[in-house]
């Protein structure tokens, strides 16, 4: 049955209107799905901004909000790729075993869920129990230097990704030609590798600067009396519900929603085209270097030297604070009595495995959806279907809903579903993960694809092989890795989103919501949660990173199974 | 086995017409060359037989069959890629099966298949290797396996040995020809190389910046070009500009400074026309010192070159121009640099033309 269909549909795939059927209905699910809702949903309530306008000391704050999310996401993104290049040539140039257990590790910050890392770089940095207990005084406070932590840790390993994907692809023939041409292995690197993976040192930057711009959840507990763009929507959506410090509007609160929201949107998509002109324009290498202590720098010592600070870097700036929020899940598992609690879903902990059960399958379907509509869309942006124009203007596209706060994507969204009556909170859920995972998917399979050479396609069409039957046995097979490390990214960014998810959902608890609560009961934000505390929290930010490391582990083992 | 037929096909890439209104025969079972310089159009009109791009306009045959709506995988094609494109994910036995399985032979019958055409391939061994770890010369047999075990009834190949050193090319280029004649395959083989061209081909069609400029044996392109482009291209030729001054029979050229020579007249050139008399360096005879005699030119070697089989030689002549030849290096004596000569040229051998609109140097330009 199954494989008649397929075979009818394959038969099909040799005429056009199929063809163009499935990238349109690519195209529609983009528009209609993914990008419109969000930027209607904003449009929609454009007229609330006159509230801001009307209220100069408000819109005084958004815009110095705003700023400071520009000013921390461009430093972030800069100290995330000094940091991130020396780990990657470290994991990719490395002759240890143990490498790529480093390389496992280096995706764990994307697996706690972002409001878990938030509250773990706050244990971590400043509370008494963290690193300050070594000092005896708060290390870092919540502001603006604990944000950058924060967004450090997380945009880290998103860089150390894309880089080590770069390096992998990259043929050592051309840095080999340049040694033998006499140039020591720094000058070499800085001449002709950099200058060969620039893009993929600019898609680093940029991804790294959109997610430090987007990222709502864990900023807001880690602020302090910072505020930056998503901090600011989230500070109203609080006011708004909490009435304090003082009560205010529901205009007011839409109106600054949608004032600060196109200023991000707008701003970063002129950084963006910047940095997409002036990537292009700057030439690698910079200068004329200076080749004599590129040579001192080059050999074992310093090298030495440079790979230890990279993985001390990582391991105590980006590692273990992610981690810290799950260590009192050691004492939990000492104590034994709320293990046992924990396992036998008693009082608070029935409610966790739900949200738990919430989150995996959110993620499964999202990822599931994403990859269906994302490699249509990817295929069309690598191999230029409708030309070489709509094809850039769909990859500048798909980028938007990565620089949207988080938060107000969420709320966007649903200014824009509250005209569809009766639609579920669960479809809206997945709306809105879709939204903030398909770039990431789609960018990572259109690179792959643009590495495929079409040759090799067009090989298989001569063959016989009709174009479904060359997606399956030739393009799917070759670009099987980078699906699934797009995968591994939708689905863990699903699990542990917050920022949205809050602002989207009223009934439906996902671990991330459940965790916030918890913390928030724990930091007496909000009313206590009879039977949280700190034990309870770190046994449930343990057992979320230990099942997502787990699936992850497997995904990662399964794909490297098979050859290529 | 069909012919294949194209007919006033255009193809444009943007303001570049890669191929202009181009119409094409090739007959059944025959081993036919397209043969010019790179970026001419030959790969555009070998992926447009293919079906892998479509015309603008015009009209394909494969057989009876119209082709250009219909897709690649069902116009019973082999292609052979310059980078063999061979699958990186699968054995070269996986490969050279690719063709049966996609179209659901049974296993049994598609090892079978397999099993002819690695004979036919002569390649036995390392089947279970995946292209990377195979030398250029496999994998360019292993291209040519895949496309034969897909049941194809045209071969088409874009430079098949391009990416191979020459000792292996010399031998492989025979062995495709003998392949497709085995097979009573219909094959279109596009190369850059001309002597690959002439040695195995039954027609060449020379191509000039998106056009058909003449299509002909070996030896008809080479003994009769129809165009400067073609004389230049096939083979080589010294070119001696000049005036037409008699014009009946066997005309008279003036050429710079004076100089009058001979030749047939051949295309129906009118006294007082400019024209271009083109002659290849092996047809010439060469003698020490000023000796008297029919269509002769004089002058003084410059250089020579030692290439083997023959000894090349540049001879400014008495009037200033440049004029090459080719001497057997073993059965004659060698001439030194700075010796008078006297060339004598064959005239039934030399071909007149009219001198181009856009200049000598534009029209042979590859
Ligand atoms: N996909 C394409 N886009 C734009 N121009 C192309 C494309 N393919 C070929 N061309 C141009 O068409 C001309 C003919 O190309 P091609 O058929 O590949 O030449 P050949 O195989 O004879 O070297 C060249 O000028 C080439 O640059
Ligand atoms: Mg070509």
């Amino acid at each position: 049955m199954l494989s008649k269909l397929w075979n009818t549909l394959n038969t099909l795939s040799s005429k056009k209107p199929l063809k163009y059927t499935l990238y349109l209905s690519a195209i529609i699910i983009f528009f209609a799905i993914i990008l419109v809702p969000p930027i209607i949903g904003i449009l929609l309530k454009v007229g609330t901004v006159q509230n801001v306008l009307d209220q100069p000391a408000l819109m005084n704050t958004a815009l110095v909000a705003i700023q400071n999310s520009f000013i921390i996401a461009l430093i972030v993104a800069a100290l995330d790729l000094l940091a991130g290049v020396p780990l990657a040539w470290l994991i990719t140039r490395g002759k240890s075993r143990w490498l790529s257990v480093l390389d496992t590790f280096a995706d764990i910050p994307f697996v706690v869920p972002t409001a878990a890392l938030g509250y773990s770089i706050l244990l971590f940095w400043s509370s008494s129990g963290g690193i300050s207990s070594l000092f005896g005084y708060s290390l870092v406070s919540p502001g603006w230097l604990l944000v950058m932590l924060l967004h450090f840790t997380f945009s880290f390993p998103v860089v150390v990704r894309v880089i080590v994907g770069a390096l992998l692809d990259y043929k050592m023939e051309y840095e080999r030609a340049a040694r033998t041409l006499g140039a020591p292995p720094l000058t070499a690197a800085r001449t002709v590798t950099f200058p060969i993976i620039k893009p993929s040192l600019i898609a680093a930057f940029s991804l790294a600067f959109a997610r430090s711009l987007s990222e709502t959840g864990a900023t807001f507990i880690v602020a302090g009396a910072f505020i930056n763009g998503p901090v600011f929507i989230q500070g109203l959506k609080n006011q708004l519900a909490s009435g304090l410090p003082a009560p205010i509007t529901q205009a007011t609160y839409e109106g600054g929603t949608v004032f600060a929201s196109i200023i991000l949107i707008v701003v970063s998509l002129v950084i963006f085209g910047l940095i997409r002109v002036l990537g292009q324009k700057l030439t690698l290498p910079f200068g004329k270097g200076l080749p004599l202590v590129e040579k001192k720098l080059s050999y074992k010592k310093t090298a030495w030297s440079r790979n230890s600070v990279a993985l001390v870097v990582f391991i105590v700036i980006v590692l273990v604070p992610s981690l810290f929020v799950a260590l009192p899940a050691f004492q939990a598992i000492a104590t034994g009595n709320t293990l046992v609690q924990a396992f036998t879903g008693q009082s608070i902990w029935a409610s966790f495995w739900q949200s738990l059960l919430l989150s995996y399958g959110l993620g499964a379907i999202v990822t599931v959806l994403g990859i269906l509509a994302g490699i249509p869309m990817a295929i069309l942006i690598a191999r230029k279907t409708f030309g070489k124009l709509p094809s850039a203007i769909l990859d500048t596209l798909i980028n938007i809903p990565l620089i949207v706060p988080s938060i107000a994507l969420g709320i966007s969204l649903k200014f824009f579903w509250q005209g569809v009556p009766g639609i579920p909170e669960f479809l809206l859920l997945v709306f809105a993960h879709l939204s903030i995972t398909y770039p990431y998917f789609v960018r990572s399979m259109s690179a792959a694809m643009e590495r495929i050479n079409v040759d090799m396609e067009e090989a298989a069409r001569t063959l016989g092989a009709r174009p479904f039957t060359v997606f399956k046995t030739i393009v799917l097979p070759i670009t099987k890795y980078s699906i699934l490390s797009g995968a591994i990214i939708v689905f863990t960014r699903s699990v542990s989103e917050t920022g949205a998810t809050l602002a989207v959902t009223s009934k439906l608890v996902t671990a991330p919501v459940l965790l916030v609560n918890w913390v928030n009961s724990v930091r007496g934000i909000i009313a206590p949660i009879a039977g949280v505390n700190a034990l309870t929290v770190g046994l449930a930010c343990g057992f979320l990173i230990l099942f997502s490391f787990i699936i992850l582990l497997v995904l990662r083992l399964l794909t490297r199974k098979g050859k290529v | 086995m069909p012919d294949v037929r194209v007919v006033n096909v255009t193809k444009k890439y943007g303001k570049l017409y890669a191929l202009d209104d181009v119409s094409l025969t090739v007959h059944d079972q025959e081993y036919f060359s397209l043969l010019g310089p790179s970026g001419c159009g030959k790969t555009t009109l070998l992926r447009l037989i293919a079906g892998l791009i479509e015309p603008d306009s015009g009209e394909i045959y494969i057989g009876d069959r119209r082709v250009d709506k219909v897709p690649p995988e069902d116009r019973d094609i082999g292609f052979v890629f310059q980078t063999f494109a061979l699958f990186p994910h699968m054995t070269a036995w996986s490969n050279v099966l690719y063709g049966p399985k996609v179209k659901n032979y049974d296993a049994k019958q598609a090892e079978t298949i397999g099993h002819e055409v690695l004979e036919l391939v002569k390649l036995n061994e390392r089947l279970n290797a995946y292209p990377s770890e195979l030398s250029g010369g496999m994998m360019q047999r292993i291209a040519v396996a895949r496309a034969l075990a897909a049941g194809a009834k045209t071969l088409l190949l874009d430079e098949p040995l391009g990416q191979l050193d020459a000792k292996v090319r010399n031998e492989i280029r025979y062995e495709i020809r003998r392949m497709a004649k085995d097979l009573k395959l219909t094959a279109i083989h596009v190369t850059h190389d001309q002597a690959e061209a002439m040695s195995i081909s039954d027609r060449i069609a020379v191509m000039k910046k998106g056009k058909i400029v003449q299509v002909g044996t070996s030896q008809e392109l080479y003994m009769h070009p129809d165009s400067l482009f073609v004389a230049h291209f096939i083979g080589e030729s010294n070119f001696l500009e000049g005036y037409i001054t008699k014009a009946n029979g066997q005309s008279e050229i003036e050429l710079r400074q004076g100089l009058k020579i001979k030749a047939i007249n051949q295309s129906n050139v009118k006294p007082g026309e400019r024209v271009v008399l083109a002659i290849r360096p092996e047809t010439c005879e060469m003698k020490r010192g000023h000796v008297v005699a029919e269509n002769s030119l004089f002058g003084k070697v410059e250089k020579t070159t030692f290439e083997g089989i023959v000894v090349r030689y540049e001879i400014r002549l008495e009037n200033g121009d440049r004029f090459v030849i080719n001497r057997p290096s073993l059965t004659e004596e060698w001439v030194k640099i700075g010796e008078d000569v006297t060339i004598t040229y064959p005239l039934d051998k030399a071909h007149l033309f009219p001198y181009p609109e856009a200049g000598l140097a534009e029209e042979i330009k590859v």
